[in-house]
């Protein structure tokens, strides 16, 4: 994205490209974090589990990046509170990236010890809402074709079903 | 107990991770910005642009050439910003094959029938207009267009006494043009002014731009500009110009009524339910990464011109 924005690859409007690059990849992450524990499942692959913390860790650093890229194509902090307050759809991506911030800051194995193996399984569980409130903000906010906002749901909806329907069948 | 070789373990795992996921994504997900035309433009013409940047009655500048037609919303030739450009070919192919393009004025007129662009180009005295178009996602540029004043056309075709509003139909080509194989928006396009607005002396049917034939991404080869309203009112590429008695089913105003009005006239203290309106970004190719905001004028700055059209009329209804 940088060299794109370097090269002036990023088209007429940059930022918009670049709020538009940020948000996605947050939004994906977060869906590949969630992939991680099926796979594993699936397939007895245990790297994909290995990687899960980074993973998520990037997708809060992008979501972070969203936010800012937001912050500087309208000029500042002033609006925020209103926006926030005002429009649901940003009040629904607000409370996405809120929802990642207590996981980013309790991704290190001290935390896990800290809070206790069941209490920080418990916490991060936040997850889903953050993915799904994500995957809201971005139907939301697409104009016209919401088949890419409603492919991301749908891969979101699967994961989220399959971990319902495999905490039923467990219990 | 975190030690140091734990910490660098993890450090080296997490940019690792970051570099080939963050890189990865980002490739396959990254949308192509389009290089804007410049092929076809006569070298003086590209010469001019660059040298003598024009401007508009209030000094600001004119949206380059390359910018203007790298960056447009023109639905049935794709979502993307970019996609018109990219897709520009599939609708001047069109437009080749179903030569002459016709325009059918149909409804509350004297003259109805079917007329070749050509003919109707011969009806009034082809001007220049710099105008600011102010997009209803909040950026804007600033654009000089040929063509003709709508008002002299429809006069042309004389309308009756029963005819209120003025309904465009944009082209309809689902074979030709990919945006139309989805039915993510009711095609055929249709906007629609009052009668009043219609003739009004600013509103142009736009041929060129730029001193060029209007590019296909840019709705040729015949297009509405309104340019105190936002965006979407001014039709591309029409077909069919239909007066009517009643206000015409526009089709945003179909697709999300909350927030796109028929009226649509730019209004910095109406906010669009996810964006504010009172201020944009303007795209002049001057601000590289952080083009220019600024503050949304009322009528997009043609308040003196146009407000008179709408004494007594509540603008946060008539949105």
């Amino acid at each position: 994205m940088a060299l794109d924005a370097g090269r002036g690859g990023l088209g007429a409007n940059p930022l918009e490209s670049l709020l538009l690059q940020t948000g996605l990849l947050a939004l994906l992450l977060l869906i590949l974090t969630l992939l991680c524990t099926p796979l594993r499942r699936w397939t007895g692959w245990t790297w994909p589990a290995r990687i899960r913390r980074e993973l998520g860790l990037l997708a809060f650093g992008y979501a972070l990046a969203h936010l800012l890229v937001y912050l500087l194509d309208q000029g500042g902090l002033a609006g925020l509170p209103a926006d926030i307050a005002e429009r649901p759809f940003i009040t629904v991506g607000a409370l996405a990236l809120a929802l990642l911030v207590p996981l980013a800051l309790t991704s290190t194995p001290a935390s896990v010890r800290r809070l206790g193996f069941d209490r920080w399984t418990r916490l991060h569980q936040l997850v889903y809402p953050a993915a799904a409130l994500g995957a809201l903000h971005f139907y939301w906010g697409v104009k016209g074709d919401k088949a890419e906002p409603l492919l991301y749901g749908l891969a979101l909806g699967m994961l989220l079903g399959w971990r319902w329907w495999r905490g039923r069948a467990e219990r | 107990m975190t030690t140091r070789r734990d910490f660098l373990k993890y450090g080296a795992q997490l940019i690792g991770t970051a570099a080939a996921f963050g890189s990865g994504l980002t490739l396959l997900t990254r949308r192509q910005a389009p290089a804007g035309e410049e092929a076809g433009r006569s070298p003086e013409r590209v010469a001019a642009d660059q040298v003598a940047r024009q401007t508009d009655e209030l000094g600001d500048l004119v949206t380059p050439f390359a910018l203007a037609t790298s960056y447009n919303n023109f639905y049935e030739l794709g979502w993307g910003k970019g996609d018109p450009a990219q897709n520009a070919a599939l609708l001047r192919d069109y437009m080749a094959q179903s030569e002459p393009w016709t325009i059918t004025f149909s409804g509350e007129v004297e003259r109805p029938g079917t007329y070749d662009l050509a003919d109707l180009l011969g009806w009034s005295d082809v001007q220049e207009r710099i105008y600011r178009l102010r997009c209803v996602e909040a950026w804007s540029m600033v654009l000089p267009w040929q063509g003709l004043a709508l008002g002299d056309v429809l006069r042309r075709v004389g309308y009756t006494s029963q005819a209120k509003y003025v309904q465009f139909t944009s082209v309809m080509a689902p074979d030709a043009l990919p945006g139309q194989r989805s039915r993510t928006l009711d095609w055929p396009y249709v906007e629609g002014l009052r009668l009043d607005e219609a003739l009004h002396p600013l509103t142009l049917l736009a041929t060129g731009l730029h001193g060029e034939t209007l590019p296909a991404q840019n709705g040729a080869p015949l297009r509405l500009v309104v340019p105190w309203k936002y965006g979407f009112k001014s039709a591309k590429s029409i077909t069919q110009i239909t007066l009517t008695r009643e206000q015409p089913a526009t089709t945003w105003s179909v697709a999300a009524p909350q927030e796109y009005g028929f009226y649509a006239n730019v209004n910095p203290q109406v906010s669009h339910p996810r964006w504010s309106q009172a201020t944009e970004r303007r795209l002049d190719g001057t601000g590289g990464l952080l083009a220019e905001r600024r503050e949304t004028l009322m009528f997009n700055g043609y308040a003196d011109e146009v407000a008179g059209l709408y004494s007594g009329q509540g603008l946060r209804r008539d949105y």
